[in-house]
């Protein structure tokens, strides 16, 4: 079941697509049916791969330096308690300016390659995984504190052997977000200038009224973004292992 | 440093002197004296809101001010600071320790070698050697406050207080941690904060009732034979009536 589930999601998915290209009549280069996009995919495999390969190896490293980052920043900010009255303006602000807005310049600034795309990902991950790690460290149960302070802890070790283990729950939750998000800065990075990616194969086929290859990368795209997301999602079950709801087997 | 004493550490005695404490503008109490005898059980019974827990925290240094640094002094002179263990309602385990790792908790937290031959030995005493890798929350609630116990006295200090540890568990598991911790708390100075006549009565060697607001305590009710005495001993019984007619009057 936990296997058809999803294949079935898919195949009636597929379906009311088909459905709806049949029952519209819309042309195929205004919407092509799945059968086509399956064509056009088969035809040109290496292609999809290849950009999908550098849209992926962007997101990738985004999640990397986002994670990091946004980690880093929480810690500093629980730790030292006047840091944080520094860093929220900037966190803030790092949400505030829409990533969209930013990545012209960030073209202009990084370069037309890979890493203005790097950066864009990590900017939209780092503020789900900040946040959500910051207020994990700050709500930790008082009595696990105390229970703490009367064994005679430091600050560093209470921070190190009590708040992160018990902030990683919510870390857990706002990687799921990232991860989620991540693809958004890749691609919009791809869009505003670049010369390989998905977000590149999908602009250069819209300019040539190639649908299907758009509507390729797209699926491309899109099956990346869950393989992504499922791995991630498995990965922070398994880490945190010990949280009840993590491994229930509720229906 | 390697965290290896096995021997029981010499009892101290403390003494609360005109403690002070004052919650949302509201005082709990001020001016108020308790003596806990070295080696001995203290217990402290009153009605919920009372203040209770309150004493308790402060003596534990918890409650966040400094006001009442100069209160508390030990029969040895020195800090009490480093020299008492804590146990509460809640058994506060890691969820992400096994029960092994959590009655090695304090030496983790200060980033000493643990003692695993003692905490082992520990498990033992408590019923829990089986399920030493267990995690806690395959437990039932009566193992997971026992290993609660065990890291209690995985810490192995002359002093430890109590907050109502038994009092969320079924009347057997609670007689039987009773005697448990009766047992293994000999010869420790122990401060009980329980809303339960029997279990005061069961493991105190003096029992106190603290009423009213500011809250005063009573004078020592000191049972004649010593914990733990059995749930239908003649004294027990007596003592109980008595307590549950103080502690009614008490309530508002």
């Amino acid at each position: 079941m936990k296997l058809l589930r999803p294949a079935i999601i898919l195949i009636g998915l597929l379906a009311i697509w088909q459905v709806v290209v049949s029952l519209s009549g819309a042309p195929p280069y205004i919407l092509p049916g799945p059968w086509a996009v399956a064509q056009a995919w088969s035809q040109r495999p290496e292609l999809f791969l290849h950009h999908g390969t550098i849209t992926m190896a962007e997101i990738l490293l985004g999640l990397i330096f986002g994670l990091g980052l946004g980690v880093t920043s929480a810690l500093i900010m629980a730790y030292f308690r006047p840091a944080r009255q520094w860093l929220m303006p900037v966190l803030v602000v790092s949400q505030a300016v829409p990533v969209f807005a930013l990545a012209p310049v960030l073209v202009l600034w990084v370069g037309y390659g890979m890493a203005s795309k790097v950066v864009m990902a990590t900017l939209i991950i780092y503020f789900p995984v900040t946040a959500a790690f910051h207020d994990g460290l700050r709500r930790t149960e008082p009595g696990w504190l105390e229970l703490a302070r009367t064994m005679n802890g430091s600050r560093w070790a209470i921070l190190r052997h009590v708040r992160i283990p018990a902030a990683l729950p919510a870390l857990g939750s706002g990687l799921r977000v990232a991860t989620a998000v991540a693809p958004i800065g890749a691609i919009v990075g791809e869009w505003v200038g670049s010369s390989s990616g998905l977000g590149y194969l999908m602009l250069h086929a819209n300019a040539r009224m190639q649908i299907d290859v758009m509507f390729a990368a797209l699926a491309t795209l899109s099956l990346l973004a869950v393989t992504l997301y499922f791995s991630v999602d498995s990965a922070v079950r398994h880490a945190i292992k010990w949280q009840p709801d993590s491994h229930s087997n509720e229906p | 440093m390697n965290e290896t004493t096995v021997t029981p550490p010499i009892p101290i005695g403390l003494s609360v002197r005109h403690a002070r404490l004052a919650w949302h503008e509201q005082v709990l109490f001020d001016g108020l004296d308790l003596e806990l005898k070295a080696g001995q059980w203290t217990c402290l019974l009153g009605p919920s809101g009372v203040g209770k827990s309150m004493l308790l925290r402060l003596i534990l240094g918890l409650d966040g001010s400094q006001e009442n640094s100069e209160t508390i002094n030990c029969s040895d002179g020195l800090q009490l600071n480093g020299r008492v263990a804590f146990m509460a309602q809640q058994d506060f385990l890691f969820p992400w320790l096994n029960v092994l790792d959590n009655v090695l908790l304090g030496s983790r937290i200060r980033n000493a070698v643990g003692n695993r031959d003692k905490a082992m030995q520990l498990l033992a005493a408590t019923g829990l050697a089986d399920v030493s890798e267990a995690m806690p929350d395959t437990l039932s609630g009566g193992m997971r406050q026992r290993a609660a116990l065990a890291r209690t006295l995985m810490e192995d200090r002359p002093v430890v207080l109590m907050d109502e540890p038994f009092s969320a568990l079924d009347v057997i598991s609670r007689i039987k941690l009773q005697e448990l911790a009766a047992e293994l708390l000999n010869c420790r100075t122990v401060l009980l904060v329980t809303h339960d006549p029997l279990e005061a009565l069961r493991l105190g060697h003096s029992i106190h009732v603290m009423t009213g607001r500011p809250a005063t305590l009573g004078a020592a009710i000191v049972p004649d034979k010593l914990p733990p005495r059995p749930v239908d001993d003649s004294g027990v019984l007596e003592h109980q009536g008595e307590l549950l007619r103080q502690l009614a009057e008490a309530a508002p």
